[in-house]
C-alpha cells in the first residue's frame, strides 16, 4: 500500500516540482493543484517539467484566496482524482508546495502502514478555546463573510461587528459539530472517500462555502462524523507566530529539522537551497521508527513569539520603546536607592559594598557629575559621568545603568540636592528598593561652615524637596519597596534597619552584620535644629530630635564600633 | 493625532516630493543600467563624495548580502570614485556638482531616484561608511529578510547607527582599499544611548555612543541622531524627511513596539573613524556643507587636533550580530 500526496501550490513552482518529483520517484503518486491566479506560462512550465513522471496528475484549478472556499474545493477535487486514479493508495497526505519531506519516504510509508486505520488530523472542538491565534473561532461558523479580508479589511471587520451587535446568526446544519485544526492532514482512503461521497455533501458544501477559513474546519469537522480512529495531530511540522502566519524555515534550521524526526515540515523558504539539497537526497540514514518530536523547534518559536510580545524587561532600544506602564518591568533588575544614609554614616558606601557584596555608587544624580562606584569616569556600557548628558535624559540614564549591569545589583545614594526627575519613575518600579532616612540632609549643613542665614535657606529648600519625594513614595500606586525612617527614629537603633536592608539585598548571605558603619558626629545637632526653629524655619522631617546633648547615640564612641550580639 | 495635523504632514510629504522632483535637474546621468533592475530586485541608494578608498569593500559587502543593483549619486568626486563606479556592472551612476546642503544633504536627490526607480522594490539607503547588519545576516541573505518582512506585512525596517572606532588615535593604522574597516575599528559603545520619541513624526530619536561621550558631553542635545530606517519597501508616495532618520507617511516610522514587545531590527555599523577621518573633517569644514552649520564637524575638528581616543575600558569588541542582540542594540523580534 502506498501514500498519495495532494499538493497545493501557488508560488515557487520550481521548488514544488522538485518536491513532487521526490515523492513521485519514490512510489508516491502526486496530484498537484496550482492556484488559478498563477499565470499560464509558469504553470505550463511546471507541467512540462514533470511530464516524464507517470504518477503525477494535475487537477482543475481554483482561485485560492486565503480564508475562502477555493482551497477546500481544490483539495476535494485533487483528492477525488487521487483516489480514482491510484487504487493502490491507502493514506492521502495533504501538503503544500512549500512543504519539505524531512525523512526518507520509505520511513513515512512504513509508519503509515503500521497504522492503517488511523487518520492524522488535528481536530479541536471550538468549545475548547485556544486553538486559533487571535480573531474568530466559533464565529467562523456562525457569521457571514461576504467581504475580502485581504482587500477590504475595514468592511470585513465592520460587517463582523455589525453582525455581533445585532446578533445575526447562521444556523449550523444539524449533525455538524464545529471542529478546527491545522489544514495539513493525512487521511485514510476510507475516511476521505466517506467525506467526499457523503450523500449530503452538496448541502454541507453549501454551508461551508460561507464559513471563514474553511480549510481549517471542513475536513476537521467532517472527519468526526465518519472516522472511528482520529489521531488529533498533524504529521506536518508547521508553527504559527503570534499573528497566525506560519514560521519559515531557513538553511540554518537544518540540524534542528533533522533532529525533529518529523515527516514533513512547512513552510520552507524557497531559496533555502541547503535544506532542499539535504532533504531531497537519498542518504537514508534515519533512525528507524522514531516518533516525531518537534519539542526543540516548538521552544525556539515559542521564544520568538515571547520576544515579540513581551520583550526583554527593562530594555529600551530602537525597536522596543514601551508606553508607560506597558514596560513589562521598568528596569532590568532590582536595585537599591538610599537617601540620607551617606549623611548619617561617614563610610556608608564602602561599608555597604562590603556587607552586601554589591556595587555601591555615590550620588549618581548629583549636580556636578555622576558619582559612579570607585570614582570611575566611564562605566559599564561606556556610560559617561557627565551630568549634562545624564540630565538630558535621566530615564535613559537609569535604565541603561541597570540594563548594562544586569547580573550585578546596583545600589546608589540619592538626596534632595540631586536631580529629582526620576522620583516618580523609581517609585512606580517594583525593582526599586528605596530606603529613606528623612531629614538626614541637615547633617552636612550642620557640619558645614556656612553662614547661618544661608544654612537656613538651604534647609528650607531641601526640606521641601524631600517632602515632595516622601509624598510620592506614599501614594497608593507606588510599586517600589519603600522604607522610611525619620532621623531620630533611625539614630535610636540603626542596626536593625541596616540588617533588614542588607538581608533583602543579598538574601543568601544569611549572616549577621558584625561591623557597623561609622556614625557621623551628632554632638550639638539637637541644638542646631533648635536654632533653625528659632530662626523661623521649622525642621519637621527629622522626627523628634531632642534638644541639647540629651541623646548622644553612639556618637561618644568614635572609631570602629562593633556590634555584640 | 488630529485630522488637521495629519493633513499638515500630508502637505509636508507632498512638498518634499515636489522638491525632490525639482532637484532632478541637479543630476546628470553618468551611466544608466536601470534597465537591468528586475521586478523583485533589492536596490541600494547612496550619495557620496571622494570615497574611492572605501568603495571596493562597500560594493563587495552589499553584493554578498544580495543587493541586486546600486543607484549612486556622486557629488563631484575628484579622487576617481566616479570612474571606478562607472565600470561596475551593477551600478547606475549620476553625478552632480550642485550643493549637497541645498539638496538637504542628498535626501532630495535620493528621494527623486527612489521615486523613479524604487517603486515596489525593497530599497536600502546607506552611506559608503555604513554597513547593514540584521538578524541572521551570517546565514541568511538579505532576500530572506525582505521576504519575511513582506510575509509579515512590515514595510520598514530600523537599523540604528552604531559608531565603530579603533583603540588609540584614528590614524594608528591606515586603511587600505578593499579592507574590512572593522579589522581596524572593531570597538563600539554598548549601552549609553538615550531615546526619546518625536511626537510629530512618531519616530524615536536616539543619541549617544562615542561621539556624544567624547565630543558632546557638555551639549548632549547637539549630539548626532543615530536612529535610522534604511530599509523600506518603497512606494513612490513615500519620502525621507531628514537623512534616513524619518519618513513620511509617519506610519513607516513606527518601527518599534509600544506595548512591551520587541520588533525585529538591525544595526548600521558606522566605519567613520578611520585614518581618513581627519582629512574628511577638514575638507567638510571647508565646504560647510553639513548639517546644522557643520556643528558636528566643528566639534570633531576641535577634538581631533588633540588626537582623541574613543576607546575606553568598557568598549565592546564586535563579534557578530548575536552579540548586538544580546546587548540589546538590535532584536530578532519574532523572526526565528
Amino acid at each position: 500500500m502506498s501514500v498519495g500526496i495532494v499538493m497545493l501550490c501557488h508560488t515557487a513552482l520550481d521548488r514544488a516540482a522538485e518536491v513532487a518529483r521526490h515523492w513521485a520517484t519514490r512510489g508516491c503518486p502526486v496530484v498537484i493543484h496550482v492556484d488559478k491566479r498563477v499565470k499560464r506560462r509558469p504553470f505550463d512550465g511546471l507541467v512540462r517539467s514533470l511530464a516524464d513522471l507517470p504518477n503525477i496528475r494535475f487537477s482543475g484549478r481554483h482561485a485560492c484566496e486565503w480564508g475562502t472556499w477555493g482551497i477546500v474545493a481544490a483539495t476535494q477535487e485533487a483528492s477525488t482524482i487521487l483516489l480514482r486514479d491510484f487504487p493502490n493508495v491507502r493514506h492521502v497526505y495533504l501538503a503544500s508546495g512549500s512543504c519539505l519531506p524531512l525523512r526518507p519516504v520509505d520511513e513515512m510509508v512504513a509508519y503509515l502502514n503500521e497504522r492503517p486505520r488511523t487518520d492524522f488530523i488535528e481536530s479541536v472542538t471550538t468549545e475548547d478555546v485556544g486553538w486559533t491565534i487571535g480573531g474568530l473561532d466559533v464565529e467562523r461558523f456562525t457569521l457571514r463573510f461576504p467581504f475580502s479580508w485581504r482587500k477590504r479589511r475595514r468592511l470585513f471587520d465592520g460587517y463582523v461587528k455589525l453582525q455581533r451587535r445585532f446578533g445575526f446568526r447562521r444556523r449550523i446544519p444539524a449533525g455538524i459539530i464545529p471542529h478546527l485544526g491545522s489544514q495539513w492532514w493525512c487521511l485514510t482512503r476510507q475516511t476521505l472517500s466517506a467525506i467526499l461521497e457523503n450523500p449530503d455533501r452538496a448541502e454541507i458544501d453549501r454551508y461551508f462555502r460561507r464559513v471563514w477559513i474553511p480549510d481549517e474546519s471542513y475536513f476537521q469537522t467532517m472527519v468526526r462524523q465518519v472516522s472511528a480512529n482520529v489521531e488529533s495531530r498533524s504529521l506536518t511540522l508547521s508553527k504559527f507566530d503570534f499573528q497566525g502566519k506560519p514560521h519559515i524555515f531557513y538553511d540554518d534550521h537544518l540540524q534542528l529539522l533533522r533532529r525533529s524526526d518529523c515527516f514533513v515540515a512547512r513552510k520552507i523558504w524557497p531559496h533555502a537551497g541547503k535544506l532542499y539539497k539535504a532533504f531531497l537526497s537519498d542518504d537514508a540514514g534515519g533512525q528507524a521508527a522514531a516518533e516525531p518530536n518537534p519539542g526543540k523547534i516548538d521552544r525556539l518559536f515559542a521564544k520568538a513569539v515571547e520576544r515579540r510580545t513581551k520583550g526583554r524587561p527593562g530594555l529600551y532600544m530602537q525597536s522596543r520603546h514601551p508606553n508607560e506602564n506597558w514596560e513589562n518591568g521598568r528596569t532590568a533588575a532590582p536595585f537599591s536607592v538610599f537617601e540620607g544614609f551617606s549623611d548619617v554614616f561617614e563610610n556608608f558606601e564602602t561599608w555597604l559594598s562590603k556587607a552586601s557584596g554589591t556595587r555601591v555608587h555615590g550620588h549618581i544624580f548629583a549636580p556636578d557629575r555622576v558619582h559612579f562606584a570607585g570614582g570611575e569616569r566611564v562605566y559599564n556600557g561606556s556610560m559617561s559621568d557627565s551630568a549634562a548628558m545624564r540630565d538630558y535624559n535621566p530615564m535613559s540614564f537609569l535604565t541603561n545603568l541597570i540594563w548594562n549591569t544586569r547580573g550585578e545589583r546596583q545600589c546608589f545614594q540619592h538626596g534632595p540636592n540631586d536631580n529629582q526627575a526620576l522620583n516618580w519613575f523609581m517609585a512606580g518600579d517594583p525593582n526599586a528598593q528605596i530606603s529613606v532616612i528623612s531629614g538626614a540632609w541637615a547633617i552636612p549643613l550642620f557640619h558645614s561652615n556656612a553662614n547661618f542665614s544661608d544654612i537656613r535657606k538651604d534647609a528650607a529648600r531641601l526640606q521641601k524637596i524631600e517632602a515632595d519625594f516622601l509624598h510620592a513614595l506614599r501614594l497608593p500606586w507606588v510599586k517600589a519597596r519603600v522604607r522610611i525612617w525619620t532621623l531620630a527614629e533611625f539614630i535610636e537603633n540603626p542596626m536593625e534597619p541596616l540588617q533588614t536592608i542588607v538581608d533583602e539585598i543579598s538574601p543568601r548571605s544569611m549572616r549577621r552584620l558584625t561591623e557597623a558603619p561609622r556614625l557621623a558626629d551628632l554632638a550639638g545637632f539637637g541644638q542646631f535644629l533648635q536654632n533653625l526653629r528659632n530662626q523661623g524655619m521649622q525642621p519637621v522631617l527629622m522626627g523628634d530630635f531632642p534638644t541639647g546633648d540629651g541623646v548622644k547615640p553612639n556618637s561618644s564612641r568614635r572609631g570602629r564600633p562593633y556590634l555584640v550580639k | 493625532m488630529s485630522v488637521f495635523s495629519r493633513y499638515i504632514l500630508r502637505l509636508a510629504r507632498k512638498r518634499w516630493r515636489i522638491r525632490a522632483f525639482r532637484k532632478r535637474r541637479d543630476l546628470a546621468s553618468v551611466v544608466d543600467r536601470t534597465s537591468l533592475i528586475r521586478p523583485e530586485g533589492i536596490l541600494l541608494f547612496s550619495t557620496l563624495r571622494n570615497e574611492k578608498i572605501r568603495l571596493p569593500y562597500f560594493l563587495e559587502y552589499y553584493r554578498d548580502l544580495g543587493v541586486n543593483h546600486f543607484l549612486i549619486v556622486d557629488n563631484d568626486s575628484t579622487d576617481g570614485s566616479r570612474e571606478y563606479l562607472e565600470m561596475q556592472p551593477d551600478v547606475s551612476l549620476w553625478t552632480t556638482a550642485h550643493s549637497y546642503k541645498r539638496a538637504r544633504f542628498g535626501v532630495d536627490w535620493l528621494n527623486y531616484l527612489q521615486m523613479k526607480y524604487a517603486h515596489g522594490h525593497w530599497a536600502l539607503v546607506v552611506d559608503p561608511d555604513e554597513f547593514f547588519v540584521y538578524p541572521f545576516c551570517d546565514t541568511r541573505p538579505l532576500r530572506a529578510l525582505t521576504d519575511w518582512l513582506d510575509a509579515s506585512s512590515i514595510k520598514s525596517f530600523s537599523a540604528m547607527l552604531l559608531d565603530m572606532y579603533p583603540k588609540g588615535p584614528f590614524d594608528i593604522q591606515p586603511y587600505h582599499e578593499g579592507q574590512d574597516p572593522f579589522e581596524i575599528a572593531p570597538y563600539f559603545d554598548s549601552g549609553n544611548y538615550t531615546i526619546s520619541r518625536n511626537q510629530r513624526y512618531g519616530n524615536l530619536w536616539i543619541q549617544g555612543g562615542p561621539r556624544a561621550r567624547m565630543f558632546f558631553d557638555d551639549l548632549p542635545e547637539r549630539a548626532p541622531a543615530l536612529n535610522k530606517i534604511p530599509l523600506v519597501k518603497w512606494d513612490r508616495e513615500y519620502a525621507y524627511v531628514s537623512s534616513t532618520h524619518m519618513l513620511l507617511p509617519r506610519g513607516l516610522n513606527l518601527v518599534y513596539d509600544e506595548w512591551g514587545g520587541e520588533k525585529a531590527s538591525g544595526c548600521l555599523l558606522h566605519a567613520k573613524f578611520l585614518d581618513t577621518f581627519a582629512v574628511k573633517a577638514e575638507e567638510e569644514m571647508e565646504r560647510r556643507q553639513h548639517y546644522a552649520n557643520s556643528h558636528e564637524y566643528r566639534a570633531y575638528r576641535a577634538a581631533v587636533s588633540t588626537q582623541p581616543d574613543l576607546w575606553c575600558k568598557w568598549s565592546e569588541k564586535y563579534i557578530n550580530w548575536r552579540q548586538l542582540e544580546i546587548l540589546g542594540l538590535m532584536s530578532k523580534g519574532n523572526w526565528a
